[in-house]
């Protein structure tokens, strides 16, 4: 943890970055995400197994992004989610410059996003167990039994969107949600509007998703969402060879392939 | 009316909710589902959620629900008919484990619903709604009640306020209005001789940690301070707080059609949302974040205070508790308190 | 009826007219005599129009309250709403609740010169306190009134404007934005601000009511505070958007002022002591 202060520290010092993104305490035992921009105040970073967070869906916030180039501090799932918006051209080097911290908690520096993206291509995204285990549950269900599992769990949504919100790769100024020419999804959350919200933002999700679990917990009623993007991570390798985010890819969903699979059209 | 001072055994509960279950009302109970819980309707008194600070959710949509139908329409070859609401459809309702905080929202609500204009639809259902609330006996770092008028054991909104004596112990029960008086008369011997309890001491202790009137004071100089980049550069902008909250008012209005015929209807939107001011021009009055922030403490600590005689927080915490990125309402209040101008 | 106030009166589409690219005007009649007979309005205030199925939209009463039997809205086919507004016919059914917001106030401008600066569409929430005003012409001294468009034809009301042209009691002066000009265009050639500069109308004992997109309000403020025009003699319509037009929804919420009860006519002394969100 001292490590990162410094680091932070100095590259603010330099002047390398306007802003350090990170983690500090926050309420009740949480952490919550710190924006610092002078060097002093790095000594409020903090990092330990409660950083959850997806720092990354902050970089591309309009009065984040004004205060110049960003530090940010960046996990796994986080550096996943900023080399997938690299390569969707919502970041680069200009703009930003990862300070790492390897699933062992130890720090890591980058030189260029180049570094990270050969950072993160040396995991493969692996699905939770517990989670897998209930994805497999789902799949034994008949599609009554799954269509009623979801209902339930979708009833209480409210649509705050806070799931949208938290998900590094929602970054659209303006969502398919809140178009109404047409009105492709009703606004209301009843049960019509909550299952065609989530359906189309898991879609959306597709091949895009970095498994960092941000959606559900920013879900103030702790709907498992994430269910349903990670069964696009898990339909995506089984039918489409695998994802893992990368600069100069082509995209997963949007690029056709002469020999990809069809069978999954129904 | 005089509060009138009853006990009511913890055995008793039950008989009375039953009692109540039977008499023709739906209950609105706190349920819990995956950690987190509701108001939604309870079928057995088993199935109550226990154990809470505070629900996750506020009651709020017992009179005002989150998309609530305002008339339908059918369009035939005579042209177009249109019906408004039957009030005999709205059910009436004992809401009931509702926090002090809570119930104090009510009136709150009702004071944006009824001034100049008063809103009939939301009136309707208020009118059939009994408020049974449960003093509280333990409260976390997130409450703050006792800041913004209100205190655990207030009975303020309630018909019926339940205090529980002691960990394990029997209710004292504060029949408030007519509407309390009413159950309690549907089965007087659930209701015994209570002589004179001191409630306080079951209640818990929430400190008061500023002064609201002293907030107002300050909002009205600090309209273009830094302070809100600084506290909103966080803020994710999503409507969790606006909809846990038992107060946050604000609606959109949306038609949805089925063929020829179809409903309007009323659901809650938040002043948090980028959307929410944005004119079809493109033009966007509150275009970032902080604006929307400090509309939103503007609006609760300022604009309804001057406007309406109320304020729009209840202390409750919700809003804290349900953020995704930990915005603390009641540290931003401090803050704001201890702004220099 | 009155028990729901998100009732509309509903309302038969009697006769549409194109202003201008895009841009109609309907004029309504209630479908129910009773509810006729009952409404009355003030010039300034608006309603919420729909179309069931689509939804409602907010737009001023751009007809004159001397004018009684219908009412009249002028739009702009650009979102949802107007655009299945657009899509009526005439002898359409549609909703209209209302009116709702505060009004110009005529009765104190007895005795006064009234000058009225418009700027493309913002002339219909004029238009009803223009003709208001010359159907009780004696009450006030000299009309003069500016109105500018981006080109020829995204004038509104062109038979109007005529009309206006014609009356000996009225001085009307129109503008189109440089390039807007057609070959046989007769009228000023410059943005709004620009004209009303080089009209250069009296402040003396005159009322200036200021209609326009917010970057034409912007600049011919300070031409009118040049001429003499004191804050409290200026008046605009504030265009928020709104939902239930009636102080609930919190969308035009603006300081401690809703536009949609408080305004949605201001002073600009009024606007000043605003905070900088509309």
């Amino acid at each position: 943890m001292d490590e990162l202060r410094k680091k932070a520290g100095e590259l603010l010092e330099a002047s390398a970055v306007k802003v350090i993104i990170g983690y500090e305490n926050g309420s009740d035992g949480k952490t919550r995400a710190l924006f610092a921009e002078k060097p002093e105040e790095t000594a409020r970073l903090v990092f330990d197994s409660r950083c959850v967070m997806n720092l990354a869906t902050y970089v591309t916030k309009k009065e984040v992004r004004n205060k110049g180039r960003i530090g940010l501090v960046a996990t796994l799932p986080v550096m996943r989610a900023v080399i997938q918006l690299a390569s969707e051209h919502q970041v680069d080097d200009a703009g930003l410059l990862v300070i790492g911290i390897t699933p062992e908690s130890k720090m890591v520096e980058f030189k260029d996003l180049a570094e990270v993206e050969a950072f993160v291509h040396r995991y493969q995204i692996e699905i939770d167990s517990k989670q897998k285990e209930m994805l497999d549950k789902l799949e034994k269900m008949t599609p009554s039994e799954r269509w009623d599992f979801w209902i339930r769990e979708l009833t209480p949504c409210f649509k705050c969107y806070a799931c949208r919100a938290a998900c590094p790769m929602c970054y659209c100024h303006r969502c398919t949600v809140d178009f109404n020419q047409p009105q492709w999804v009703p606004v209301p959350s009843h049960e019509l509007g909550n299952i065609e919200w989530h359906i189309m933002r898991a879609i959306h999700l597709a091949g895009r998703c970095v498994d960092c679990d941000a959606c559900y917990n920013a879900c103030p009623l702790a709907i498992p969402l994430n269910l349903l993007t990670k069964r696009m991570l898990l339909d995506a390798k089984e039918h489409l060879g695998g994802y893992q985010p990368s600069i100069k890819a082509d995209h997963l969903m949007s690029t056709y392939k002469p020999d990809d699979k069809d069978n999954f059209i129904i | 009316m005089n509060i009138e001072k009853r006990l009511v055994r913890k055995g008793s509960l039950e008989k009375l909710f039953n009692l109540l279950k039977n008499n023709g009302n739906t209950i609105m109970g706190p349920l819990e589902r995956n950690g987190k819980t509701r108001f939604a309707s309870v079928n057995s008194f088993r199935d109550i959620a226990s154990g809470y600070v505070q629900t996750t959710q506020s009651s709020k949509e017992v009179a005002f629900p989150r998309a609530e139908k305002i008339l339908d329409y059918s369009k035939n070859a005579a042209g177009m008919s249109v019906k408004g609401i039957d009030p005999a459809e709205i059910p009436q309702v004992v809401l009931w484990g509702v926090r002090p905080c809570d119930a104090m929202g009510i009136g709150e609500l009702s004071a944006i619903f009824n001034w100049d204009y008063k809103d009939k639809i939301y009136n309707n259902r208020l009118s059939r709604v009994t408020v049974i609330g449960f003093s509280c006996e333990k409260a976390d770092e997130y409450c703050f009640c006792t800041s913004v008028g209100g205190n655990p054991g207030s009975t303020e909104g309630s018909d019926i306020l339940l205090t529980r004596m002691g960990g394990d112990g029997d209710f004292l029960a504060e029949i408030i209005t007519g509407k309390g008086a009413r159950i309690a008369a549907l089965s007087p011997e659930l209701f015994e001789e209570a002589g004179n309890p001191e409630k306080d001491k079951f209640l818990a202790s929430v400190p008061v940690r500023f002064e609201r009137e002293m907030i107002s004071r300050k909002l009205d100089k600090i309209f273009e301070s830094d302070e809100w980049v600084s506290q909103s550069l966080k803020c994710l902008g999503c409507g969790a707080c606006a909809y846990v909250c038992p107060t946050c008012a604000c609606f959109d209005i949306q038609d949805e059609a089925h063929g020829r015929s179809g409903s309007r209807v009323r659901c809650w939107d938040s002043c948090g949302f980028s959307m929410f001011t944005l004119h079809t021009s493109g033009h966007n009055p509150r275009e970032v974040q902080s604006q929307r922030w400090r509309q939103r403490i503007m609006h609760k600590f300022s604009y309804m205070p001057d406007r309406l005689s109320v304020y729009g927080c209840t202390g409750c915490g919700r809003c804290s508790r349900a953020c995704p990125a930990d915005m603390n309402i009641l540290e931003h209040l401090i803050s704001i308190q201890e702004a220099e101008v | 009826m009155t028990d729901n106030i998100y009732m509309p009166y509903l309302m038969k589409v009697e006769k549409i007219t194109w202003e201008a690219p895009g841009v109609r005007t309907f004029m309504l009649k209630f479908i129910n005599e009773e509810d006729q007979a009952r409404f009355d309005f003030k010039a300034g205030q608006f309603g919420e129009y729909s179309v069931y199925g689509s939804g409602e939209c907010t737009f001023c009463i751009a007809s004159s309250p001397t004018r009684k039997g219908y009412i009249e809205c002028t739009f702009r086919q650009t979102g949802k709403v107007t655009n299945a507004l657009a899509g009526c016919e005439e002898g359409s059914i549609i909703g209209f609740r209302g009116p709702y917001g505060n009004i110009f106030p005529i009765d104190e401008w007895k005795g006064k010169n009234l000058l009225f600066i418009a700027g493309g569409i913002a002339l219909p929430p004029m238009r009803c306190v223009i003709w208001n005003t010359l159907d009780l012409r004696d009450n006030f001294k000299d009309i003069t009134i500016i109105y500018g468009a981006r080109s020829v034809k995204d004038l509104v009301y062109k038979h109007e404007l005529d009309d206006w042209k014609m009356r000996k009691d009225v001085r009307l002066i129109t503008t189109v934005d440089p390039g807007g000009e057609s070959p046989d265009w007769n009228g000023e050639v410059g943005f709004v601000p620009t004209i009303v500069e080089k009209v250069s109308p009296s402040s003396e004992n005159t009322v200036a009511i200021v209609c326009g997109p917010p970057v034409m309000i912007k600049y011919t403020f300070p031409v009118l505070a040049k001429l003499g025009f004191t804050d409290e003699n200026i008046y605009t319509t504030l265009e928020n958007r709104m939902k239930c037009g009636f102080g609930k929804c919190g969308r035009c919420n603006v300081g401690k002022y809703y536009v949609c009860k408080d305004g949605p006519v201001f002073t600009l002394a009024q606007l000043k002591d605003l905070p900088d969100e509309y």
